[in-house]
């Protein structure tokens, strides 16, 4: 059996066992019980298991399970304070910027990224960073609006 | 297929149909107090609806709008007075959730947040025969209202017995029963308690008007919008019973194949792998996806293959193989096209082809599958909960009210998700293991196995007067269907037939069924006839539309996008298209942007007005106007299944391109709210005008007509 491999995963530990290519997804939900990174494509083309790892966006369904130990990461599930939102959650919810909603959590991720590192972004930022997360049902034009939206409350709050 | 598969599911249906299973009213309605405690419930079933049901078209009937006329929702009104509603519709993203608790909510007087809609589970929700054809607003709005309009006046009436006064005097709202000359008033709550009062629906009662909306009719944000943006929402691939499997299908070699011999040896020896063998049928289930598909990787199979054609051949194949006689149920005649043509000034005569596209919900087909006690209960994202009951029912020699099919709200659909497969597979596996099994079919398992938007040639023979007047029509469809298949100009000679195909590849409904193709050769033929008779393609159009919903929408998109518009730049092109289809109308115009240079086209600006009756939800039917145009630039432009000998050749995202951010024009939509018409559904028809619309421009930008869709998958290389 593999060894255990430490899992730094929304503020907590776990040490988990699993064969060390394993996609970090399947560990997330299958084991950790955080279903809401989802399998859209299992290729990395479609966004919808984007994570945090130190930070930064990734493809959870692309990063083997022992690439990602030690380093912090963060799931949708992480995202939500005591209770209070985050902006970026936040934001999707009151712009209305999702439809069937399976491609939210990838896109809510992908944004807490990119505002981490363009706090301010483009039009044509944000389509260049959100371009790699599919939505199906065509919301785009409210995804662009919840993330402008988004910066707005961030950088408020940053005042 | 396999033959497990084969023999488990009829054909996939090539257009909507409505089998009729058994009505399970009574057992369901003896459950019903059971579930929900006391209280006051309506149910409303129309008398004659089995015997409607035992006569309703069957597989392969192509008579799509006539679904059985029965009524199915239930309310119930609990003694802490909540309100629960039930329907057998599944929610996949079109917002119906919220928008059927609105209209409970309108009609019972109630707090929008006091209704609760249990959906789409076959235990307790009312038979339903699926989710599509745009018919839950048009069928279930107004059954809902005439359920709980029911509801509302049995709570009348029991404070009117308990204040011994008439219940005509008495005013129902705010959740509560007042009597305006005493003052007296009584919650719904205190009026539901300790009673268990349930009827059937009354004949007629009378219904709020939309004018007198107050709940409906309002940009209500999405019920349970906070699940999503935490993830805590369950999709079926979500689920995780105590105990679960993982399970994978062998899937075979090529379309059509059949298994000649495996060797399961090897995966047996797996710990912890289940193998099935049922005829055709192989799978396998372990503790982890990961020991499944190593399971998987270690069935040694062979298979006969046989030879079958490409995407090359396809439309020569479908001219050539297309029924001798088309049957009588799929021709029109008006008038006589001969003689129409005779006279005509213009004569135009054009042939059409769409590609087979991919729904590829971004949730895949998925189910968990679990047996206690020779029961069986499946969670799975389907469209059509009651038929996928029936499915596994006969499958496992089981009494319907053995099976439980359940749908968690789901991740899209379009369409695409009627059939029975992954809960079939499921369901096997778990058998054979005695454990939960979950079933979560790959992106290439979904390009590959499910099925697509048939493939279709369209030719038109057209003839105009001098002054611009259509003066004969002639449609012949080839293999796509016949949804919109009828112009809705007036024309006085015309000729309209479907002709059917043998399947090539697996082919089902898709959003709009074959409304886009029939669109988009009508209106692109529309365009190329306007450019004959030197007249403006919105002129022209309304000179030969005669109705006023069609005029309308014409009207409203033309002038928001400014029609008609002065070219400032080259390359610049600006089309139009329009259509009526299940109930509502739509007008697209668009913008272009073609690169000369590199031949890449760029939809800058799309302008669609939509019409569908009055109005429940305008951010609801917003998010699906603007999606329906987003969705449907994907088969426009460069969206197409490339095949070969039974292969898929693009079976993953990287080869397939959906739409993505950068993809999306500048997008503006005009809902015309027409209270004074009952509302239509609006999933499907808001797709079917864009692919004309942005053909059309690319001609005006270039002089280039194509005819084809996808219009552009490799840009327009010719230019």
């Amino acid at each position: 059996m593999a060894k255990p491999i430490e899992l730094d995963v929304n503020d907590k530990r776990y040490s988990v066992k699993y064969p060390p290519d394993t996609p970090l997804l399947n560990v997330l939900r299958d084991e950790l019980g955080l279903t809401g990174s989802k399998y859209g494509c299992g290729e990395g083309q479609c966004g919808a298991c984007t994570v945090l790892i130190g930070g930064a966006p990734r493809r959870s369904c692309q990063i083997p399970v022992s690439a990602a130990a030690g380093k912090p990461i963060t799931t949708i599930e992480g995202l939500e304070k005591d209770g209070r939102l985050h902006p970026v959650q936040q934001a999707f919810l009151d712009a209305g910027a999702f439809q069937c909603a399976y491609c939210t959590s990838g896109m809510i991720m992908s944004t807490v990224g990119l505002l981490q590192t363009n706090p301010n972004p483009s039009h044509a930022d944000i389509v260049q960073y959100l371009q790699g997360n599919i939505c199906r049902c065509g919301t785009h034009p409210r995804i662009l609006d919840a993330v402008r939206q988004a910066a707005k409350m961030m950088q408020e709050r940053a005042r | 297929m396999s033959n497990f598969e084969e023999k488990c599911v009829p054909e996939p249906e090539r257009y909507e149909f409505s089998a009729a299973p058994m009505h399970q009213f009574e057992l369901a309605r003896r459950d019903f107090f059971k579930l929900l405690g006391a209280g006051i419930a309506v149910f409303a079933i129309a008398k004659d609806a089995l015997a409607l049901q035992e006569t309703a078209p069957g597989p392969r009937n192509f008579r799509s709008e006539e679904l059985p006329k029965e009524i199915g929702a239930w309310v119930h009104v609990g003694e802490d007075g909540s309100v629960t509603a039930f329907a057998g519709k599944a929610e996949i993203g079109q917002n119906i959730r919220t928008s059927l608790t609105q209209t409970v909510a309108d009609e019972l007087r109630v707090p929008f947040e006091s209704v609760r809609m249990l959906m789409a589970d076959t235990a307790f929700t009312p038979f339903d025969a699926g989710t599509f054809g745009s018919r839950t607003t048009p069928t279930m709005t107004p059954q809902f209202r005439r359920v709980t309009a029911a509801a509302r006046d049995l709570l009348l009436g029991v404070a009117a017995k308990e204040w011994n006064v008439a219940p005509a005097g008495l005013i129902a709202a705010d959740a509560k029963v007042t009597d305006p000359v005493s003052g007296r008033s009584l919650r719904y709550a205190e009026l539901a308690r300790g009673k268990t009062l349930a009827q059937t629906l009354p004949a007629e009662d009378p219904i709020t008007p939309a004018a007198q909306w107050t709940i409906a009719g309002k940009p209500i944000p999405k019920v349970n919008g906070r699940a999503f943006v935490t993830g805590r929402h369950q999709y079926t691939p979500d689920l995780r019973p105590e105990g679960l499997l993982y399970g994978k299908v062998l899937r075979p070699a090529s379309f059509g194949a059949t298994l000649t011999s495996v060797d399961e040896a090897e995966a047996k020896a797996m710990s912890g792998v289940v193998v099935v063998r049922d005829g055709d049928f192989v799978g396998v289930a372990a503790p982890s996806e990961r020991e499944a598909q190593q399971a998987l990787d270690a069935l040694h199979a062979h298979w006969k293959e046989v030879p079958q054609i490409s995407n090359k051949e396809l439309f020569s194949y479908l001219k050539q193989n297309a029924a001798d006689k088309s049957e009588e149920r799929f021709r029109k005649q008006k008038g006589s096209v001969e003689q129409g043509l005779a006279g005509a000034a213009h004569r135009l005569d054009a042939a059409y082809t769409v590609a087979f596209i991919a729904h590829a919900p971004l949730e895949p087909r998925a189910a968990v599958a679990q047996w206690t006690d020779g029961k069986l209960t499946v969670w799975t994202g389907t469209q059509r909960p009651f038929a996928v009951r029936d499915e596994l029912a006969g499958v496992f020699h089981l009494p319907l009210s053995s099976v439980r099919v359940i749908v968690p709200d789901t991740g899209s659909a379009y369409g695409g998700k009627h059939t029975s497969d992954a809960a079939l597979e499921a369901a096997r596996l778990a058998r054979a293991a005695g454990r939960p099994v979950k079933l979560v079919w790959t992106r290439e398992e979904e390009f590959t196995w499910a099925y697509f938007r048939p493939a279709g040639v369209i030719e038109v023979k057209s003839g105009i007067a001098a002054d611009g007047t259509l003066t004969a029509w002639e449609f012949h469809n080839y293999n796509s269907g016949m949804s919109g298949i009828e112009t809705p100009y007036a024309v006085a000679n015309q000729r309209t037939q479907f002709h059917p195909v043998p399947l090539i590849l697996r082919s089902g409904s898709y959003r709009g069924l074959a409304a886009t193709a029939n669109h988009f050769a009508r209106e692109t033929h529309m365009d190329a006839l306007s450019r004959a008779a030197r007249m403006d393609p919105l002129e022209f159009r309304l000179k030969n539309a005669s109705d006023p919903r069609l005029r309308a929408v014409l009207e409203a998109a033309a002038k928001s996008f400014g029609w008609p518009r002065k070219k400032t730049q080259e390359a610049q092109g600006f089309g139009l298209a329009c259509g009526y289809e299940k109930g509502s109308y739509v007008a697209t115009c668009a913008e272009v942007a073609v690169d000369r240079a590199s031949g890449a086209v760029r939809v800058v600006r799309v302008v669609e007005a939509f019409e569908c009756g009055a109005i429940v939800n305008p951010d609801g039917l917003r998010n699906q106007v603007v999606g329906a145009v987003i969705q449907g630039l994907g088969g426009a432009l460069f969206e197409a299944i490339e095949f070969e000998n039974g292969r898929i050749k693009n079976p993953h995202f990287a080869n397939y391109r959906v739409p993505r951010f950068r993809d999306v024009p500048e997008i503006e939509a005009i809902l015309l709210d027409r209270k004074d018409i009952p509302s239509a559904g609006a999933g499907e028809t808001p797709i079917m005008a864009i692919a004309p619309a942005v053909g059309n421009a690319i001609f005006d930008a270039t002089g280039v007509r194509l005819n084809g869709l996808p219009l552009v998958p490799n840009g327009l290389r010719s230019t």
